[in-house]
């Protein structure tokens, strides 16, 4: 297993190098550069911006310069924020992002794995309809709209939650958007967890262990929630890198300082270094995700082996 | 036992939104908009970098609530006869925040630094005006031949290189600021780091969590510390409009520094929309083969009811603008430019735009086509559909295509775009040659190329004229020039959008739209 995940380990280098290098060359590709706006600067100081920027240099060299850095740890500068290296950026949003990202990520899993058992239990009685109804609203109405309205009945009417902005430490400003983000997430996996539960508890085994004389609760606890647990796994990964890129939504919405934020601007700036610093950062969370869910395949699944 | 954890969770999630409630007496909360570039008053260019900067800097000059010029960090000033040579006497009293006094050095060290193409302020060429300022600019003379000199420590002298009336209102924009020397040198670019940052206006910036806020207190040595009531300054960096309205609405901000057209009525007594000297208007390409005749550029700009756009289309009440100029413009002539059509009903108008364009060889079936351009934004792309339509009247078939900013003006900048581009201009001082100079013929932002000798002359003959009033009246020879040429399509002036709760004071509107932190005060 060590073998295995030291194997993935080193194939996910190469899969990293390329996303890079196509990234670094569609953004160039892309019309308009980070000091274009409806301010131009004069030709001399544009040159001065360029020059301190490599922008002066052939586009292969700027390419080589950044993958030099990038192997030293150096992200470079920022080129719509002064102050701050990319570097530093990604340090202070980063934390929030996971913050919000994992919280959201326990907390729709819980929710989505333990109504998608109480539904596959009451299966077409009323609490499976009240379930699939509240989960559905999750899966059709955009989060941008999710999050507006929270904002409104919670912040805005009763006032009884902040309706945005980031207070360190406070948790009731998470609150809503950890609401929101968790929502569409724990509608998926509900629905997952139903299914699949279902289809658990119209096995051989199951039957076997209630022919045994086991109580329900038995049944479920010992033989029916690993093996329908198995699904919702595989989707895990992709739902954690989901919740964590998709929280660009939110942090907009709701003013919070994550990566998602800076990652949008960052692009309609054309700051070319802190989209590719971003980018990268997504994409080593999502391949260190993929890893992790198929690892705990393993522990799931003794079908599943490791070579 | 889910549920009873959710309500304890909702419970004590109310407890602490009321204490966060309770804290908050001297702060103002306010919605600022994008997120600063940077705090260093060379490197920032937006209005929401100025809400900032501007209140922990004070220039030699700075604005009163009404956004108007008055004395800043100088106490007085002095001009010389021809208008070239300022001397401002520096305040005893203004000091730095970390206790070093303000010097005369200082602001030379700034207008050097600012000049100094390493520097690559964007901004710079705000004060070419200063002697030798765009050739040290440009990396052809050196630092010290910058019309800036201290003649003691408290006595600053500015040479102009011509008489420039605008230029104590040019004193108040932040690339006249002064930095700390002693700042810079020691810390270098690191100097406007939280930890770092020293200025010598009414704020200090305490805190900055990009994507989120800037935090200023309130700065006790300031010269004019006992009139500032308010101790806390929060800027948020929000571009989500809609989120800002609703936050507004749940007590978490007092100021918006812009709000969604549509919310104006929502918002009732709360919203202040004040006319604001900027103009949003069409460049016409004038390299555009089929844009050379001056009677069709006449034509297309007649076809337009500019009277729907600000009360109808985006419904802020922005004003039709019939001249380039916007209205109360200072140093200025009284009756300046209106086109002579601008009273004439707009069927009529409508009737002899169609003439024109029927006599230049445009009928119904072989219609002139345009494409507009515009930065993607629901009031251009509103704009630009009513538009459309709006020459359908007269012969013009129109395609629209959209981009965002910073493409759609890389595109003009290199005048690569069919016809009609969309731009908007905000006046940078109070003088109408801030807005003439977007016609001048070298000129980048130039967008459309236009070009008139006569015009160009006129600009520069305003440069060494050093009567006021005569100097106001070659601009607006040179206005009436451009504007009979159809150089460019004014549409209408800009409004400026805040919303101001009613337990802020002091915030007045102004066509400036400045609105320093120490001229208000918040009550509960």
């Amino acid at each position: 297993m060590l073998r295995y995940a030291t194997r993935r380990v080193l194939s996910a280098l190469p899969i990293a190098f390329i996303a890079v290098t196509v990234c670094f060359f569609i953004l160039r590709a892309a019309p308009g550069g980070p000091f274009d706006s409806d301010r131009p600067l004069p030709p001399e100081v544009l040159a001065n911006v360029r020059a301190y920027y490599n922008l002066d240099q052939p586009l292969f060299m700027q390419y080589l310069l950044y993958i030099g850095g990038v192997l030293r740890g150096d992200l470079g500068p920022s080129m719509s924020s002064y102050d701050f290296s990319v570097s530093e950026l990604m340090a202070i949003g980063m934390p929030f992002s996971l913050q919000l990202g994992l919280t959201a990520f326990v907390i729709a899993t819980t929710i989505g794995v333990l109504t998608g058992m109480i539904a596959a239990v009451y299966k077409n009685k009323w609490p499976d309809y009240l379930l699939v109804l509240v989960v559905m609203i999750g899966v059709i109405v955009p989060n941008f709209l999710i999050g507006a309205l929270l904002q409104l009945w919670f912040g805005v009417y009763l006032r009884w939650l902040p309706a945005g902005g980031w207070v360190p430490g406070s948790w009731a400003h998470l609150v809503l958007p950890v609401a929101v983000l968790s929502w569409a997430h724990a509608a998926r996996i509900s629905r997952l967890m139903r299914g699949s539960m279902i289809e658990t508890l119209g096995t051989n085994y199951v039957r076997t262990a209630r022919s045994k004389g086991l109580g329900e609760r038995m049944v479920l606890a010992r033989h029916a929630i690993k093996p329908a647990l198995i699904p919702v796994v595989s989707y895990l990964g992709p739902g954690l890198s989901y919740l964590l890129t998709g929280s660009l939504v939110v942090e907009q919405i709701f003013g919070l300082p994550g990566i998602g934020r800076y990652f949008i601007q960052a692009a309609l700036n054309r700051d070319y270094g802190m989209v590719l610093g971003t980018t990268l950062f997504y994409m080593l969370l999502i391949i260190a995700l993929n890893l992790i869910v198929d690892l705990v395949y393993a522990w799931l699944d003794p079908k599943v082996r490791y070579r | 036992m889910k549920f009873t954890t959710a309500l304890k969770a909702v419970a004590l999630a109310s407890v602490f939104s009321l204490s966060f409630g309770a804290v908050q007496a001297q702060t103002l909360h306010m919605m600022n908009g994008g997120e600063p570039a940077s705090l260093d008053p060379h490197r920032v260019s937006g209005d929401w970098e100025n809400r900032i900067v501007g209140d922990y800097i004070e220039g030699l000059m700075t604005e009163d609530a009404e956004g108007a010029p008055i004395l800043g960090a100088a106490e007085s000033y002095e001009v010389s006869e021809d208008g070239l040579v300022y001397t401002f006497k520096i305040r005893e009293d203004s000091v730095w925040s970390d206790g070093e006094p303000v010097t005369a050095g200082d602001f030379v060290f700034a207008f050097q630094r600012l000049m100094n193409p390493e520097t690559a302020a964007g901004y710079a060429y705000l004060q070419y005006p200063i002697k030798n300022a765009e050739a040290v600019n440009a990396g052809e003379m050196e630092l010290s031949e910058l019309g800036v000199a201290a003649i003691d420590d408290k006595t600053l002298e500015i040479t102009l290189e011509n008489p420039a009336p605008f230029f104590l209102g040019a004193l108040t924009h932040y690339t006249a600021y002064p930095v700390p020397q002693h700042a810079v040198e020691e810390f270098g670019d690191d100097w406007i780091q939280p930890q770092n940052i020293v200025g010598n206006g009414p704020y200090t910036p305490v805190e900055w969590v990009p994507g989120s806020h800037i935090k200023s207190v309130k700065s006790e040595s300031y010269h004019d510390a006992e009139n500032v009531q308010i101790e806390e300054v929060m800027y948020y960096a929000l571009d989500d409009l809609t989120a800002a309205v609703n936050r507004y609405r749940a007590g978490e901000f007092d100021i918006l520094t812009d709000f969604p057209a549509d919310q104006v009525t929502a918002l009732g007594e709360d919203a202040a929309v004040a006319a604001f000297q900027g103009v949003h208007y069409y460049v016409m390409n004038q390299n555009a083969e089929k844009l050379q005749d001056v009677n069709v550029r006449k034509a297309l700009s007649m076809a337009i009811n500019r009277e729907v756009i600000g009360p109808d289309l985006w419904g802020t009440g922005e004003v039709a603008a019939y001249s380039w100029v916007p209205p109360g413009t200072a140093n200025y002539v009284e009756d300046a430019f209106q086109y002579e059509w601008a009273d004439t009903p707009y069927g009529e108008r409508v009737e002899e735009a169609r003439a024109l364009m029927e006599a230049a060889g445009y009928s119904a079936d072989n219609p002139l086509k345009l494409t507009i351009n515009y930065n993607t934004n629901d009031n251009h792309q509103r704009l630009a559909v009513a538009i459309s339509s709006m020459w359908e009247q007269v012969h013009v078939t129109t395609e629209l295509s959209n981009a965002e900013v910073a493409v759609h003006y890389d595109a003009l900048q290199n005048n690569d775009f069919d016809s009609i581009g969309r731009a908007g201009w905000l006046m940078d001082y109070n003088d109408p040659i801030n807005m003439l100079e977007l016609l001048r013929s070298d000129i980048q932002y130039n967008y459309g190329r236009y070009s008139n000798p006569e015009f160009d002359q006129l600009l520069r003959d305003s440069a060494t004229e050093l009567d006021l009033e005569a100097r106001a009246e070659i601009l607006a020879k040179a206005e009436t020039i451009a504007m009979e040429d159809y150089a460019a399509l004014p549409l209408a002036f800009y409004v400026s959008r805040n919303a101001v709760s009613p337990r802020i004071e002091g915030f007045v509107p102004n066509a400036r739209d400045v609105h320093r932190t120490r001229w208000m005060s918040k009550s509960e």
